[in-house]
C-alpha cells in the first residue's frame, strides 16, 4: 500500500476501454487492494463488467488476470453482461418474507417473461428496509413496503406500458 | 425567527416517500411566503410513522406522520393560522418526544439520531460531540482502553466479545502500522440499526474510530460498509471530509500529535464478507474467504498488521461511554450484558422500528407493547432473534430476557439485534429449507460441511415434504447439522442448524412430523 489520497480524473465517452481502466485504476494509485472499489467504478460505468476491462485492470495492478477474474466472479454485485433496462434486486430476507416477497418475485418472473429482455431483477438478502418490508431496490432507489400491484404497475411504466403520471411514494397506496 | 421543520433523509424514510414530502414542504412553503428552515435529519426509528414530519416549537417538536407530499399544504395552513402546538390533523402526533415508543427508551447511542442534522459539525457538538474524544485524549491511551473494559461493552456485531480486551490486545502490539476496521457490512436479515446510525449520526461513529485509532496506536482505518447501503457511503464520505477540513482527522488531530485517516470502503454483496477475516481479505482485494485461526486479526490482521475490528455500534457506543464514564454504562443491563441494545423490530409487526433498552427487557415487551403485535392482524407465530443464522422461538418464549447469556441457555441467541416476527401463516418448512439454500448461496466455499452440506440439506428438507422415507431423512438432516456445526471453520456453517433444528422443533406439523421432537439436539 502506498499513498492514501484518492486522485480524481475526469472520465469522458471518447476513452477507449484500455484509456478508462488506465484512469480508474490510477484513480486508485494502482493499488491492488482497491480492486474491488475499481470493480465497482467500471460497473458504474458501463452498467456490467465487459470481458476486455479485466486484463487491462490486472495489468496496471500488477496481479494475474486470473486472481482479478477470480475476485469479480466471487462477488454477487458484479455482472458480466448487461442488465435489461430496468433491474431490480427484490429483497428475500426473512424479514420481507414475512410480508410476502415470494409473491412479488413470482410476479416479477411473470412480467420478466411477458416483457421480454425489458427487465431482468436478482434476489438479494436483506436491503436494510427490514420495518418497511418487503423491500426494493432500483438503481440506488429502495421502495418499502411494496406490494404486488403496485409493482406491477412501476414495472409497466418503467418499461413504457403505462400511463407515466404522477411520483410514486412507496407500495402503500398513497 | 424561521420555523424549523425536519424530515428525515434515512433511507428508510425516502423508501416510503419522504424525498417528495421534503420537494412538497419546499414548494408549499414558498407559496405561502413561509420562513422555514427544512432540515434533513436521521430517522428516529419509528418506520410506520414515516416520512415523519416535525415542526419546532417553544414546547418542542410537533411530530405530523405519515405525511404524503399531498397532505404537506393543508398541515403548512394549519401551523401559518394556528398555534403549532395546537393543531388539529388526523396525522397529528403531539409532541414527538412524548410517543410512547420513544419515550420509553434510553437512547444512549443513538441518542442524537434524527434529532441533529447529520452532516453539520456544529449541532453535533451542541448535543455533546467530541467530548468523549477529549476526555479520551486527556486520559491518553492505556486509560482509555480500561474504561472500554470497565464499561463491559461487548462487541454489537454479533459474537458479543468483550471490546476491551480487543481493545488491549491491539494497543498491547508492538508499535508500528495498525488499523481500526469498522465492519459495517450489516447483512443479517432484520437488522439496520448500523445503516440508520451511519446516515443518522456518521460523526459519532467516526469520533468512535478516532478514539479507538489514538487508543490503538493506529493511523489508518477502513470502513467496509455493504453496496445495499449507497446513502450510507455518500454521508460517510461527506462526514470524512468535513472532520479533515476541522482537524479531527488527518495530521495532529485536534492540536495533537495524533495522526489518523478513514476511507471508506464498499462491499459487493457477499454475506460472509461481514465475518471479520473474510471481510479483511476483501480489503485487501481479494475473495471474500475466512481466514483460519490462528493468528486472530488483533494480532495479524489487515496486510498482516495488528487490526482492530468492530461493528458500527460497537464504535458508536464509545463516544458516550468516555463522555459519561464507564460507570454509568456499566450499570445499564444485566450482570453479563451491560449498556444497551439497538433491537430492531422487523418483518411481520404492526409498529417496526429501532428500539434502545438496556439489556435484560423481555421479547414480550418489544414485540407486543412496542411493536404492536404482527402487521396483518393475525396471530403471532413466531420470531426469528439475531439474523438468518439465529434461532426461531415461539410464543411460549415470549418471556425470555433478552440478553447474551439468557438466550444462549435457551438455545438462541441475540446476534445484531434483530427481531423478525412472522405470523401464522408463516410455513417453517419454507422458512428451514431457505436457512440451508441462504447457506448454501452465501458460503465462502472453504468447508466442505458448508459448502456441500448446505445443498445436501436443502435437499433433504424437499424430500422431507414430499412425506417419503421420513424417519430416514430427518436423521440424515440431523447428520447434516451435527457436522455442519462440527466441521465448519466460521459462524456461517457453523449456526445454519440453529434456524433448522428450531423451525423442526417447534413446528413439527410444518414438516409432516405431527408431535414429535428430534432426536438428539445438542444445545449451542
Ligand atoms: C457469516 C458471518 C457474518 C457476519 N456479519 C457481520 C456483520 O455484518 N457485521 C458485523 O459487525 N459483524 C458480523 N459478523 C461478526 C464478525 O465476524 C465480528 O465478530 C465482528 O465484526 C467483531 O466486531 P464486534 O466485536 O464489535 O462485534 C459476522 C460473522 C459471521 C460468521
Ligand atoms: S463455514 Fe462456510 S462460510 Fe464459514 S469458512 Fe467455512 S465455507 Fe466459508
Ligand atoms: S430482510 Fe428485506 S430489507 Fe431486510
Amino acid at each position: 500500500m502506498n499513498g492514501f489520497r484518492v486522485q480524481y480524473e475526469p472520465m469522458e465517452k471518447k476513452d477507449s476501454n484500455a484509456d478508462l481502466a488506465k484512469i480508474i485504476c490510477r484513480k486508485y494509485l494502482n493499488d491492488a487492494a482497491a480492486l474491488i472499489e475499481i470493480l465497482h467504478d467500471v460497473q458504474e460505468h458501463f452498467g456490467f463488467l465487459p470481458r476486455d476491462m479485466l486484463p487491462e485492470i490486472a495489468g496496471h495492478l500488477n496481479i494475474t488476470r486470473a486472481e482479478a477474474g477470480g475476485v469479480a466472479g466471487f462477488y454477487e454485485d458484479f455482472r458480466t453482461r448487461p442488465p435489461a433496462r430496468m433491474h431490480l434486486k427484490i429483497c428475500r430476507g426473512e424479514a420481507c418474507q414475512s410480508m410476502g416477497a415470494n409473491g412479488l418475485i413470482k410476479l416479477v418472473e411473470r412480467l420478466k417473461r411477458e416483457l421480454e429482455g425489458e427487465i431482468s431483477f436478482e434476489e438479494v438478502f436483506c436491503l436494510g428496509n427490514c420495518a418497511l418490508a418487503p423491500a426494493i431496490m432500483e438503481g440506488e432507489r429502495l421502495t418499502g413496503r411494496v406490494d404486488e400491484s403496485f409493482l406491477e404497475t412501476r414495472i409497466r411504466r418503467s418499461t413504457g406500458q403505462g400511463p407515466v403520471n404522477g411520483q410514486d411514494t412507496g407500495g402503500e397506496g398513497k | 425567527m424561521s420555523t424549523k421543520i425536519y424530515l428525515p433523509c434515512d433511507s428508510g424514510a425516502v423508501s416510503v416517500g419522504a424525498d417528495q414530502v421534503a420537494d412538497a414542504i419546499i414548494l408549499e412553503a414558498e407559496k405561502r411566503n413561509m420562513d422555514m428552515e427544512l432540515i434533513r435529519n436521521g430517522s428516529r426509528g419509528m418506520f410506520w410513522l414515516e416520512p415523519l414530519m416535525e415542526v419546532e416549537t417553544g414546547r418542542g417538536r410537533m411530530g405530523f406522520g405519515p405525511v404524503c407530499a399531498s397532505e404537506v399544504g393543508e398541515i403548512l395552513d394549519l401551523l401559518v393560522k394556528t398555534d403549532p402546538e395546537t393543531v388539529k390533523h388526523e396525522k397529528a402526533l403531539g409532541l414527538v418526544e412524548e410517543i410512547e415508543y420513544l419515550k420509553r427508551q434510553q437512547r444512549v447511542t443513538f441518542s442524537r439520531v434524527g434529532i441533529i442534522d447529520p452532516l453539520d459539525i456544529r449541532d453535533y457538538m451542541e448535543h455533546g460531540g467530541f467530548k468523549g474524544l477529549k476526555k479520551s485524549m486527556a486520559l491518553g491511551p492505556e486509560k482509555t482502553c480500561e474504561e472500554v473494559l470497565a464499561s463491559g461493552l461487548r462487541g454489537r456485531g454479533g459474537a458479543g466479545f468483550p471490546a476491551g480486551i480487543k481493545w488491549k490486545t491491539v494497543a498491547g502490539q508492538p508499535t508500528g502500522q495498525k488499523y481500526v476496521c469498522c465492519n459495517a457490512d450489516e447483512g443479517d436479515s432484520g437488522t439496520f440499526a448500523d445503516r440508520m446510525l451511519m446516515e443518522g449520526d456518521p460523526f459519532c461513529l467516526l469520533e468512535g474510530m478516532i478514539i479507538a485509532a489514538i487508543a490503538t496506536g493506529a493511523s489508518r482505518g477502513f470502513i467496509y460498509v455493504r453496496s445495499e447501503y449507497p446513502a450510507a457511503i455518500r454521508t460517510l464520505k461527506k462526514a470524512i471530509r468535513i472532520l479533515e477540513k476541522n482537524n479531527w482527522l488527518g495530521k495532529n488531530i485536534a492540536g495533537s500529535n495524533h495522526e489518523f485517516d478513514i476511507e471508506v470502503r464498499r462491499g459487493a454483496g457477499s454475506y460472509v464478507c461481514g465475518e471479520e477475516s473474510a471481510m479483511l481479505e476483501s480489503l485487501e482485494g481479494k475473495r471474500g474467504q475466512v481466514r483460519s485461526r490462528p493468528p486472530i486479526p488483533a494480532i495479524s490482521g489487515l496486510f498482516g498488521k495488528p487490526t482492530l475490528v468492530n461493528n458500527v455500534l460497537t464504535l458508536a457506543s464509545v463516544p458516550v461511554i468516555m463522555a459519561k464514564g464507564a460507570k454509568a454504562y456499566e450499570t445499564l443491563g444485566s450482570d453479563k450484558s451491560h449498556g444497551t441494545q439497538a433491537f430492531q423490530l422487523a418483518g411481520n409487526i404492526k409498529r417496526g422500528g429501532l428500539v434502545e433498552l438496556a439489556f435484560g427487557v423481555s421479547l414480550r415487551e418489544l414485540v407486543e407493547n412496542f411493536g404492536g403485535g404482527t402487521r396483518t392482524g393475525k396471530k403471532f407465530r413466531c420470531a426469528q432473534l439475531g439474523g438468518p443464522l439465529g434461532a426461531y422461538v415461539d410464543a411460549k418464549m415470549l418471556d425470555v430476557a433478552m440478553e447474551y447469556e439468557t438466550l444462549a441457555q435457551r438455545g438462541a441467541m441475540l446476534g445484531h439485534g434483530g427481531i423478525t416476527v412472522f405470523d401464522e401463516d408463516v410455513d417453517m418448512a419454507e422458512m428451514a429449507r431457505f436457512a440451508f439454500e441462504f447457506c448454501a448461496i452465501e458460503s465462502c466455499g472453504k468447508c466442505t460441511p458448508c459448502r456441500i452440506g448446505s445443498v445436501r440439506g436443502k435437499e433433504s428438507i424437499e424430500r422431507l415434504l414430499t412425506g417419503k422415507d421420513k424417519e430416514k431423512t430427518l436423521e440424515l438432516i440431523e447428520d447434516l447439522c451435527t457436522t455442519l456445526e462440527e466441521g465448519s471453520l466460521c459462524a456461517m456453517g457453523g449456526l445454519t442448524p440453529l434456524p433448522v433444528r428450531s423451525a423442526i422443533r417447534l413446528f413439527p406439523e410444518d414438516f409432516g412430523l405431527q408431535n414429535r421432537t428430534i432426536p438428539h439436539e445438542t444445545n449451542p
